[in-house]
């Protein structure tokens, strides 16, 4: 862009395993994981597209960066064939056992250094994952940067790096928000922001030759005792499926009688009490 | 301008995989291109690979490569509506390396094979579906289109492994859609079951492997056959017949599947099983005379798209694995001359005539044809002969001298001897 060096977007992806092939084992519980293909968590995706569409108007660069072991290298790759400039893998056995609190410091801490190397404008996460359905990784990140946290976000209705602002949409459930935060600020996107790209194929071949860069805890200066399992509060007590819900009584017949009947049976219930 | 490579090689299968693996070792700039999500995702075969082939472009492969189990005994079965003649060889040969065949599920192993030729340097870009060969005014063939935006790619020589289905040389005027008398369609289940109940069902150990081929009331007597493999912890177990046979006879082949799964002999096989996957595809069985040109100014074709296949034997991926190295050999050459014309790629077909790939193909040019024409080979025949072995083996007091005379009559009621003779020349000439 001619006036400035335009945006620094940090985009936090997951390598997640596909939902649409995952099954519970009967026996124990917890999801088989064995042979389960891995995808690029679906919200993450586009999250990665508003960051790319924002370069393509303003400029500047796009970087991606996931805490995972070292095959999630490849979901990054994923997102460089989506557009984005740099992916960074944050991997380091030590990381391994991470809750959501130990996960958001080290991606804050990754963040915090890609800041000083070029000062960051904002920072997207998909709303949530769909392994664990948390949705406190993105807004953990933003308590430790002090930024503004949008979460839910459908739309981007203005942006703006002269004014360093930002107007998005909220999607909630009784409507939709439109909020303005000052930059950077950190954005949690919804799947109703865009649609993905269908990759370009020289994209795609920019992905299957680039090498992503590969950070441990020792080049984001991190707190052994906040990452890993020591850094994770978090105890799952117990994984289980809940138990199948049992059809309720149904009522058959002309609509005049099925009426009688439910009112007796409502009323008999003392659900319902009718007038003198 | 698109991106120009030395080399772009369609579709990853085992064509594909081995030609980019050879060319990219050579230090050639190659790109394989893949329509699937992974290498394997979308390829289908029965599941038998035949080691020497590979063991050529990789020593000792299958000290490292996702494989089920070694092959060491083959049956094959002849079935009427409830009794089986088997026919078949166990043999400690093939239990010992370098090993015969192994049985393998696709959607593993060929995704290990294209990250070999990953290493090797070639550039692996997949859910990429290449749409038509670009030529040039003088018809040339210069590069690729793919279904991606910005997606041409400009090339020294292109490799054509689509597969089965030729939609790309189709696309490009290099042959017509080929007709369902050339054409099986195969259905599979792969059918999970714990190992132990694999290895006492077919008396196996440790990794070893059987498979059983089977023919006559299976596909109903059309052309084709059913089969069960048996993999680590699980059978793939599917059937194909040509597609103009399932047309006239109006079987679908998934039912066909389902009604081989209940016949009496094959129920215990695979009973207390849980299908996994289910799939279909195609098979090109027209053999020598329906093969496409199987090179040009720019391009060769190797696999399941040059219809290398050779049924009878059950052979295909080695022919592919062969092919796609000797198109390899002869790219490398014509780099090295600077030459990529028709003229300089004629080496090819020399090649693939000098090894077994095009003298079995010529070999059994006729079987398909003549099985085609003569319905009572898997129609008539396995049913007479079970029925003749069945009197035979049936102990009820009847001289043997009159059960003789009565199986005698039976086969003779259902073809006379005039016929029989015929049957065995034709048969004879199908085959040698």
């Amino acid at each position: 862009m001619p006036q400035s060096q335009g945006i620094h977007a940090v985009v936090c992806i997951k390598q997640v395993p596909d939902a649409t092939e995952v099954r519970i084992d009967p026996k124990t519980n917890t999801l088989i994981r064995e042979g389960i293909p891995s995808i690029v968590n679906p919200y993450d995706l586009h999250a990665v597209e508003a960051a790319v569409q924002l370069r393509e108007r303003f400029g500047g660069r796009v970087t991606v960066i996931s805490m995972g072991p070292p095959q999630a290298a490849e979901a990054l790759q994923k997102c460089i064939a989506q557009g984005a400039d740099e992916a960074i893998l944050l991997t380091d056995r030590a990381f391994a056992g991470a809750d959501t609190l130990a996960t958001s410091y080290v991606l804050a801490q990754a963040i915090h250094k890609l800041n000083q190397e070029r000062p960051v404008d904002l920072v997207f996460t998909g709303k949530q994952a769909i392994d664990g359905d948390t949705a406190q990784v993105g807004p953990g990140i933003a308590a430790r940067l002090g930024i503004p946290v949008l979460t839910y976000v459908c739309g981007i209705r203005s942006f703006s790096l002269e004014e360093r602002n930002i107007v998005v949409e909220r999607l909630l459930e009784e409507g939709r928000e439109v909020v303005r935060a000052r930059l950077p600020a950190l954005l949690t996107v919804s799947k109703e922001l865009n649609e993905p790209r269908y990759a370009s194929l020289p994209s795609l071949i920019r992905a299957a030759r680039y090498q992503v860069k590969i950070w441990t805890k020792d080049d984001i200066a991190a707190d052994p005792n906040q990452i890993g399992l020591k850094g994770s509060p978090t105890v799952v007590g117990r994984i289980f499926s809940p138990p199948e819900r049992q059809a309720g009584p149904r009522l058959a017949g002309p609509a005049p009688e099925v009426a009688r009947k439910l009112v007796e049976q409502l009323r008999s219930r003392g659900i319902i009490a009718m007038g003198a | 301008m698109p991106e120009k490579f030395d080399v772009i090689v369609v579709g990853a299968g085992p064509a594909g995989i081995t030609a980019a693996y050879c060319l990219a070792r050579e230090g050639l700039k190659v790109i394989l291109i893949e329509r699937g999500e992974q290498p394997g995702t979308k390829n289908v075969m029965g599941g038998v690979l035949y080691r020497q082939m590979l063991d050529e472009i990789i020593p000792g492969f299958w000290k490292q490569a996702p494989l089920e189990r070694h092959v060491i005994d083959q049956q094959w079965w002849v079935l009427s509506e409830d009794s089986a003649l088997k026919v078949g060889q166990r043999t400690a040969v093939h239990d010992r390396e370098p090993y015969n065949a192994f049985t393998v599920l696709r959607a593993k192993f060929d995704r290990w094979y294209a990250a070999q030729a990953v290493k090797q340097g070639a550039l692996l870009i997949t859910e990429t579906v290449v749409t038509r060969l670009l030529r040039d005014t003088s018809g040339r063939v210069i590069g690729v289109e793919t279904d991606r935006p910005d997606g041409q790619l400009l090339a020294n020589a292109v490799i054509v492994s689509e597969g089965a289905n030729t939609l790309v040389l189709e696309a490009s005027g290099l042959r017509a859609r080929p007709r369902a008398d050339t054409m099986a369609v195969a259905v599979k289940e792969v059918i999970s079951l714990p190992r132990e109940v694999i290895e006492n069902r077919f008396q196996l150990q440790g990794d070893q492997g059987a498979v059983i081929e089977f023919f006559g009331d299976s596909t109903l007597g059309m052309v084709g056959n059913a089969f069960i493999y048996t993999n680590r912890e699980s059978l793939s177990v599917g059937l194909g017949a040509m597609i103009s046979d399932f047309q006239r006879r109006r079987v679908r082949p998934h039912e066909l599947l389902e009604r081989f799964k209940q016949h009496p002999v094959v129920a215990p096989l695979v009973a207390g099983g849980e299908p996994k996957e289910y799939m279909a595809h195609m098979i090109p069985e027209g053999g020598y005379e329906a093969m496409p040109p199987l090179y040009g100014d720019g391009f060769l074709v190797c696999g399941d798209a040059a219809g290398m296949v050779i049924a009878v034997h059950r052979e295909g991926s080695n022919l592919a694995i062969t092919s796609g190295r000797l198109a390899a050999e002869t790219v490398v050459e014509a780099a090295r001359a600077g030459d990529f014309s028709a003229r300089r790629l004629a080496a090819y077909r020399e090649k693939l005539q000098a090894s077994y790939v095009l003298q079995d193909l010529r070999q059994y040019r006729h079987t398909t044809p003549v099985i085609e024409k003569i319905p009572q080979f898997l129609g008539v025949y396995p049913s007479l002969v079970n029925r003749a072995l069945q009197e035979f083996l049936t102990v009820d007091g009847v001289p043997k001298k009159v059960k003789e005379k009565k199986i005698l009559r039976m086969i003779l009621k259902e073809r006379p001897v005039t016929a029989l003779i015929g049957d065995a020349w034709r048969a004879w000439r199908a085959f040698i």
